[in-house]
């Protein structure tokens, strides 16, 4: 019995005083296209509360005012690099999900072209050492057709 | 007693992986037999030891033993039977437990399975398996021991985090640690090589069904958290590119191009170097993300160790792993001797391609990961690398490596011939082309990109299964001969098809999704209908019951087409009784390959129920293609004394050839 009245009241605290779940109807905007780009700028925006969620899917208090902020940011005719600027000023670079490009992001952006780069020019490099080595005899250059061809035949004949 | 006898086990496997790690190597190197024998029996015998310490630990878990303080603090004695056997490996000590099995599992399967190795790389495997569990073991029994007890056992547990207690993530974890610990074999394989300081083709072959093991698990495992996360965080999200994640899928990446450059490797001998650095970055990329899940550096579900002791342990085993083979490699792999030679467009030249490109985009991934944990240790900033970064980054190098997939299936050996493939491919294109067309005029699309994302896919889709139709020939020699045909092919040939077919149908399944998914958020009073999709549905009605271990509120819905009732819907939302945490359980129906998704907001004060209604076009391709992908694996291991994936004019002589080259294997 005692057990039931526990769960009852876990589950009037948990349904009713929780928090709500990412974007409210009541949050929206009734113009569409603001509307939209406040979700596309939602989910750019980090809850810096949260584990590694965009305000636009976190169900936290703090991600719940983010979102009515970014709104009324928009309402007030702020394009969305302003409305950005803004929650970095306050909240700091972390409000961010996607890093800019500044001098201490420089090697996060340039990180994986660089690596294709460099692979690129190894393998480049890499054949053509091969090719000069081929021509300066001191690697057998590969089968010509034609000797595959006996080789093939070799083989068929055993 | 029980679980002081699992604790004697996980103590004297410590000492036996202590004389495996030296007496193996040691006799190798010295050509010493009776050193080399101790080997296999010592690792078959840690495998029963860390056997027995396992089954002590869910014994004390079945039996809700609540004087082992491991078990009060993840275990409650209402909890389902399945949840209390995850519960083991649901918690820190005992998933560490848990992926000390599995490594051991794979050093006796070795032991068992290379009867045929020669002798020397056999033991010196074994040993460097053993400095893997070495240091592993005493991770466990030093910072991390599951069986400790408490003088005053409570009378109730704390229960598991709820949401663990869900079917995914209970199989979730082995699957990913088979996936993850499987490269530790490969690893060992290199590391063995490098001592050795031999390598040839035969090492690739011994190598290939570890690979082939570990790829398919590892991509099992991370469909499969990537399907949880789907339905259980109640947004409707598949990836969300956290670091959890991330650690998980850069050893998929790299393990992708180690199955890839193996196949070189066995087939023509060329690429040993790299491939033996493939092994050891696979392994050391596997222990990198046992550091970031396991040290608590990242603050996530998954990451629940929060001691940073345990951190800096892992991590030190980490940089020894990295650090000392990556030594060992530059030490060793000079002498190694450079084979095969290949012309640029080739099917090496295009598996050199494959590998440049999987690699970046591994270093993508990494950089991505690690940077905003390195530079606010380094110099106190806080930034965020979220998915905008990733897609940006991660998602262009994906282009090159699906355009080149079919040309690289058919391309031949050593010299392509890429103006013959091409016009092979002609109709693949065709096919292309027309399912392209036909399936963004389907969706309604204006959308430009995702015609174009339509059309890669597609490419690979036929590409894929062009070859099978380009072996047969069927447009050539008839039906009947070319199903004849068909029964002939090596499965080898199988297993590329339906690995890329996976890989087109998963970028299938994520193009749709990402350009066409719709969301609706709303308030619906009970009997309120709204259409979505072409569906209409309906909000019924709430009522509150109870689960074993928690009470929940229920909403249903009624899904209906053209009027007629096709599926009731039942999301919900729970309270688990022991730890008071909420959890959303979403409902889902599936309608061919496409899903509906519905989640359950608060209710609202006038008896209304926030509602979230998602309608996911093809959806469940992304999860098809990882298991169509992992079928492809499991076909490759089915058939590894045969030659791989290599289209030979000769065939009949190429496969005596591969069996007289296996003579010595076996």
């Amino acid at each position: 019995m005692r057990n039931t009245v526990l769960s009852a009241l876990l589950l009037v605290m948990a349904l009713w005083g929780g928090p709500a779940l990412a974007v409210n109807p009541d949050e929206m905007l009734d113009d569409p296209a603001l509307e939209q780009r406040a979700r596309d700028l939602s989910a750019e925006i980090r809850c810096v509360v949260c584990q590694n969620q965009s305000i636009d899917d976190s169900n936290a208090q703090l991600a719940k005012d983010l979102r009515l902020l970014v709104r009324e940011r928009l309402q007030e005719g702020d394009s969305d690099q302003e409305v950005l600027d803004y929650l970095v000023e306050r909240y700091g670079e972390f409000v961010l999900m996607k890093p800019r490009f500044a001098p201490h992001t420089w090697l996060l952006w340039a990180g994986g072209p660089l690596i294709l780069l460099v692979g690129a020019a190894v393998i480049f490099i890499g054949l053509r050492r091969r090719r000069k080595q081929i021509s300066e005899g001191l690697v057998p250059p590969p089968l010509s057709a034609k000797e595959k061809q006996e080789l093939e035949d070799l083989f068929k004949e055993e | 007693m029980i679980i002081e006898i699992g604790h004697y086990a996980l103590v004297l496997a410590l000492v036996a992986s202590l004389v495996q790690s030296v007496f193996p190597v040691w006799g190798a190197l010295r050509h010493d037999q009776r050193m080399m024998a101790v080997a296999p029996p010592l690792a078959n015998a840690q495998f029963v030891l860390v056997l027995i310490a396992f089954a002590a630990l869910t014994h004390a878990y079945l039996t809700s033993d609540f004087s082992v303080l491991n078990v009060i603090e993840n275990s409650h004695s209402d909890k389902p039977l399945i949840y209390k056997i995850s519960g083991v490996w649901g918690n820190h000590e005992g998933s560490i437990l848990l992926w000390v099995l599995i490594l051991v599992l794979f050093g006796a399967l070795v032991s068992m399975f290379s009867r045929n190795l020669p002798q020397q790389l056999r033991a010196a495997t074994l040993g460097a398996q053993g400095w893997v569990s070495f240091a592993f073991l005493v991770f466990v029994v030093f910072s991390s021991n599951p069986f400790l007890r408490v003088a005053q056992p409570p009378m109730e547990g704390r229960d598991l985090n709820p949401m663990l207690q869900d079917i995914g993530l209970a199989i979730h974890p082995p699957l990913l640690y088979v996936g993850y610990v499987g490269f530790s074999i490969v690893f060992s394989f290199a590391i063995a090589a490098l001592i050795i300081g031999r390598i040839d083709a035969a090492w690739a072959r011994w190598v290939r069904p570890w690979v082939l093991v570990s790829w398919v698990f590892l991509t099992l495992g991370i469909a499969m958290g990537s399907y949880w996360a789907y339905y259980e965080l109640g947004w409707g999200g598949w990836w969300f590119w956290d670091p959890v994640e991330n650690a998980s899928f850069m050893p998929w990446l790299t393990g992708t191009a180690l199955l890839h450059s193996a196949i070189v490797m066995e087939k023509r001998d060329a690429l040993k170097v790299w491939t033996i650095f493939l092994a050891l970055l696979t392994f050391s990329l596997s222990l990198l993300g046992t550091f970031l899940v396991r040290s608590g550096v990242l603050t996530s579900v998954h990451a629940f160790a929060v001691d940073p002791e345990r951190g800096l342990f892992i991590l030190g085993i980490l940089m020894v792993f990295v650090g000392g083979s990556l030594s060992i490699f530059a030490w060793r792999a000079p002498l190694l001797k450079q084979g095969g030679l290949f012309a640029p467009v080739s099917r090496e030249g295009a598996l050199v391609l494959n590998n440049l490109f999987l690699t970046t985009a591994t270093a993508a991934v990494f950089f991505g990961t690690l940077y905003p944990l390195v530079l606010e240790a380094m110099t106190g900033e806080k930034i965020s690398v979220g998915p905008p970064f990733f897609n940006l980054t991660f998602g262009p190098l994906m282009v090159p490596v699906l355009l080149m997939m079919p040309f690289g299936q058919l391309l031949a050996w050593k010299r392509g011939d890429l103006w013959g493939v091409t016009q092979r491919l002609a109709l693949a294109f065709g096919m292309t082309l027309v399912a392209m067309m036909l399936l963004a005029w389907f969706m309604g699309g204006q959308n430009i990109l995702a015609a174009l994302g339509f059309g890669i896919s597609f490419w690979v889709i036929f590409g894929a299964l062009w070859e099978i139709v380009d072996r047969i020939k069927p447009h050539k020699v008839g039906w009947s001969k070319a199903m004849h045909r068909f029964v002939g092919l090596p499965r080898t040939v199988f297993a590329t098809a339906l690995g890329h077919l996976g890989v087109g149908l998963t970028a299938l399944g994520i193009v749709t999704v990402s350009a066409y998914e719709t969301e609706t958020v709303l308030t619906m009073q009970p009997g309120q209908t709204r259409d979505v999709a072409g569906y209409s549905i309906t909000y019924d009605r709430t009522w509150d019951q109870r689960g074993p271990n928690f009470v929940e509120r229920v909403a249903e819905f009624t899904l209906r087409q053209d009027g007629m009732v096709i599926d009731s819907m039942y999301p919900s939302k729970r309270v688990y009784n022991a730890s008071g945490r909420p959890m959303t359980e979403a409902a889902l129906h599936t309608e061919g390959f496409s899903q509906i998704y519905i989640s359950m907001g608060d209710n609202t004060a006038d008896g209304g129920l926030v509602t979230r209604v998602y309608y996911k076009p093809l959806i469940t391709l992304i999860w098809i293609g990882a298991l169509v992908m992992s079928l492809g694996g499991l076909i490759a291991l089915l058939d590894r004394k045969l030659h791989v994936g290599a289209p030979q004019p000769a065939r009949k002589s190429a496969t005596a050839r591969a069996r007289a080259a296996s003579t010595p294997a076996e």
